[in-house]
């Protein structure tokens, strides 16, 4: 890399491997545990869909069921391939007749391993081909209509009904947009269950259910045919379903997923062992759909000062990447997170932002970063958060960003007008094409103001990440080093649905996803 | 300069205000917003139709922009024919004066002679922090430091989506004397559901008479507060120090009061 702020490569590579072994460990943990997430994102693998007669969908009422008896750490997979030796029809047979009462798919006699292999394996290759369609289906339109250029321009939706959603998201397709987020109801990161079906009401968002990833995907490839380039969709793969909506998101063709178990343990206080486990089998599906991921580090700066905390987001770029390496994420899937957000009134704060949206490109090339807009400072003056935006796509441009999320001019006011869309994506086309090339124009000078402060945050970046070595990720979590927050090992929610594996446990679509990931390339 | 502001001040009639653009009296006023109408001449006919319904005289839409089929943004200006006379208004607010987290420390350890209790949280399904560790944080705000930092607070913060349950047992278990809850998300009015409920748990609780209950948010106000049952809203451009100040008011009328 010829690079702009002379950073010594060693130094990036010892922080690289701290990294590494930081998420090994977590791995080995991860490796050796499910979780009943987990083993409902293989029931919607095999086929299993839809609810029974009091909307308790039946990947939930199946895998509880296993829970109960004790014998989830067999898995799903193993139990409903026994079931289906033992004669069954199909898995979602399997589901539905447990769900009424007139199947224990526990007390069937045990069929060998290959025999229950060899009777799940058409339900295994019908999964496994959606998803790859969808991929080969996404490659297809991008060759035929294009995209956008980088960065991306990302705007949200969040009118908490699907189909009004969608009308806003059409118009901002027409205005410019690249990829479109559904934000998501609050509080649906809590809930242990995928809600079902089209939604219509939702608080400060839109609920995250199949259909409703199906009925905006239909929007935007209507959109994105007419406007003449693909448009992205985005949801949010973290909570509580982490891994569930990672498949309903691949079945449905959604492009790009906020997908960061940090995220959730820090700010929705989900137990940490839960979501790092869910993470992974998430992670290798949307490594194997070919779906963007998004890492939530530009978080950590709505609580923690942005230029004193910097050096966090770097570390836990670092850790982020090692994790989805092991889940088989190409870099160019890895949104690694960043933001924008340090205090206005910060002399040379332009120049640190540069500095830390340089470092993160310079140290992750192929990475399509995401890129935060100011949130923490934008105060109601929306005429000066224009001006701060402004400043956000300069930063942006001139550091190749992949994923630019536009601020809002009305950010901290109200979900967004269909108009502070368009001013947004104005102000970032304006600035976009007005800078193109500023980035190969120019060269930040030797041992200036931006430089020193890319070392500085390196250098911080990798004595955090030794510290979180020595003490395991577990532990540092505990004691606060990332947002400032603390977040105990056995606290927050959903610890009860994770269990060590059994003997027989056995999930075929992660060892055919990691296979087959690299082939697909 | 000094003269003409002077001058400047006479002419202004209290009992007839109206906006001011650069000369007093002209009411100029901006407006943008969308039509779900086509854009063209009929959109701009629209918009200046509807501006004067709003009470602006000489409607001038300066620039529209189809954002979409259907609909166009409109930016818009006109000249206010209404006044209002600022004599008769009279605004219930926060009456003392801005004081320095060292003055506020200061007050309480001669008017109180103990640490003020407080328990801070996002209650209801509102996940966000922001606002709450803004004022309850070490480290603040904009250079405005949070409760924690002050000698005279204790501060229990127990973050985002505490159900309204756990907060007041939260706060009885500590002997609260302020309850601080933060909300974000309005959409549906969901914080009013919820800031409902909250009161009503206080007052099953029977703790309503001597917690102080404050609620702080970006579309809180003060009157809003106050029609819940709070007894203090506060909006965006509250510091710590706002809050502070006054809570340790509060209490020492409470305290008064008491005797």
């Amino acid at each position: 890399m010829t690079g702009k702020l002379n950073l010594d490569h060693t130094a990036v590579e010892h922080a690289r491997d701290v990294a590494r072994s930081i998420a090994d460990e977590v791995h080995h943990f991860v490796q050796d545990h499910t979780t009943t997430a987990i083993e409902r994102t293989i029931c919607r693998l095999l086929g299993i869909d839809g609810t029974d007669a009091s909307d308790i969908p039946y990947p939930n009422i199946l895998v509880n069921q296993l829970h109960e008896a004790g014998v989830l750490e067999e898995g799903a997979a193993f139990l409903i391939g026994n079931a289906l030796a033992n004669d069954l029809k199909n898995p979602q047979k399997v589901a539905e007749e447990a769900a009424a009462g007139n199947l224990d798919i526990t007390k069937l006699p045990i069929n060998d391993q290959e025999s229950i292999r060899e009777a799940l394996a058409p339900f295994v290759a019908e999964g496994m081909r959606r998803i790859k369609n969808n991929k080969f289906e996404r490659q297809r339109m991008i060759s035929e209509l294009g995209e956008g250029p980088q960065p991306y321009l990302y705007v949200i939706v969040a009118t908490g009904n699907i189909y009004e959603d969608a009308v806003q998201a059409v118009a901002a397709v027409e205005q410019g947009a690249d990829i479109i987020a559904v934000i998501r109801s609050t509080g649906q990161s809590l809930l242990d269950y995928v809600p079902y079906g089209p939604t219509t009401e939702g608080f400060g968002g839109t609920f995250a259910t199949q259909e409703n990833f199906r009925i905006m995907r239909e929007a935007l490839d209507e959109a994105g045919e007419k406007a003449g380039r693909y448009i992205r969709l985005c949801n949010y793969c973290s909570g509580l379903c982490m891994p569930e909506i990672a498949v309903m998101g691949a079945f449905e063709r959604l492009d790009v997923m906020l997908n960061d178990a940090l995220y959730g343990i820090l700010f929705r206080d989900i137990n940490m062992q839960r979501t790092i486990i869910d993470q992974h089998f998430s992670r290798v599906i949307n490594g194997f759909a070919g779906v963007i991921i998004n890492t939530g580090e530009d978080n950590y700066l709505t609580t923690a000062d942005a230029y004193e905390e910097a050096h966090t987001v770097l570390a836990s770029q670092f850790i982020n990447e090692q994790l989805a390496l092991l889940a088989g994420i190409p870099e160019k899937q890895m949104g690694l997170g960043h933001a924008f957000e340090m205090d206005p009134n910060l002399e040379n704060g332009f120049l640190y932002e540069l500095a830390q949206a340089q470092l993160s490109r310079e140290i992750f090339p192929q990475a399509t970063l995401k890129y935060m807009p100011p949130t923490k400072y934008m105060t109601g003056n929306i005429f000066r958060g224009h001006v701060q935006n402004a400043l956000f796509n300069v930063a942006s441009i001139w550091t190749s960003q992949g994923i630019q999320l536009l601020g809002m001019l009305t950010e901290a006011l109200h979900t967004p007008f269909m108009s502070d869309r368009y001013l947004s994506i104005e102000n970032a086309k304006y600035v976009f094409n007005n800078m193109r090339s500023i980035g190969e124009e120019t060269y930040f000078k030797e041992g200036g103001i931006i430089q020193t402060r890319a070392k500085q945050v390196l250098a911080e970046a990798t004595e955090l990440l030794q510290e979180i070595r020595r003490n395991g990720l577990f532990e540092s979590l505990q004691m606060g080093v990332f947002a400032g927050v603390k977040r105990p090992t056995n606290g927050g929610k959903g610890l009860e649905g994770v269990v060590n594996k059994g003997r027989n446990h056995l999930n075929p679509f992660e060892e055919l996803m990691c296979e087959g990931g690299e082939e697909d390339e | 300069m000094n003269k003409r502001s002077r001058s400047h001040k006479h002419e202004v009639d209290l009992k007839r205000i109206k906006p001011y653009g650069d000369t007093l009296g002209d009411g100029k006023v901006q407006l943008s917003f969308t039509l779900p109408v086509e854009s063209g001449a009929k959109a701009e006919e629209v918009a200046r139709r509807l501006v004067k319904k709003m009470g602006l005289d000489n409607p001038q839409v300066v620039y529209q922009e189809g954002l979409s089929e259907g609909f166009t943004f409109l930016i818009v200006y006109g000249d206010c024919v209404h006044t209002i006379d600022t004599t008769i208004i009279d605004v219930p607010g926060l009456s003392h004066k801005r004081m320095s987290m060292g003055e506020i420390d200061e007050f309480i350890r001669s008017s109180i002679g103990r640490k003020i209790r407080i328990v801070g949280a996002t209650t209801g399904t509102d996940a966000h922090t922001v606002g709450l560790d803004a004022i309850l944080n070490m480290k603040g705000f904009s250079g405005h430091y949070g409760l924690e930092r002050y000698e005279m607070f204790e501060v229990y913060n127990m973050g985002s989506q505490v159900p309204n349950e756990e907060f007041v047992a939260k706060s009885v278990e500590e002997d609260a004397d302020a309850l601080l809850v933060s909300q974000t998300v309005t959409a549906k009015d969901v914080h009013i559901k919820n800031l409902t409920e909250l009161i009503e748990i206080v007052e099953a609780e029977g703790i309503r008479d001597r917690a102080i209950m404050i609620v702080g948010g970006p579309r809180m106000t003060g009157a809003l507060a106050k029609e819940l049952g709070f007894d203090a809203g506060f909006g965006p451009g509250t510091f710590a120090e706002d809050v502070a100040a006054f809570i340790a008011h509060r209490l020492v009328d409470q305290l008064d009061r008491a005797q």
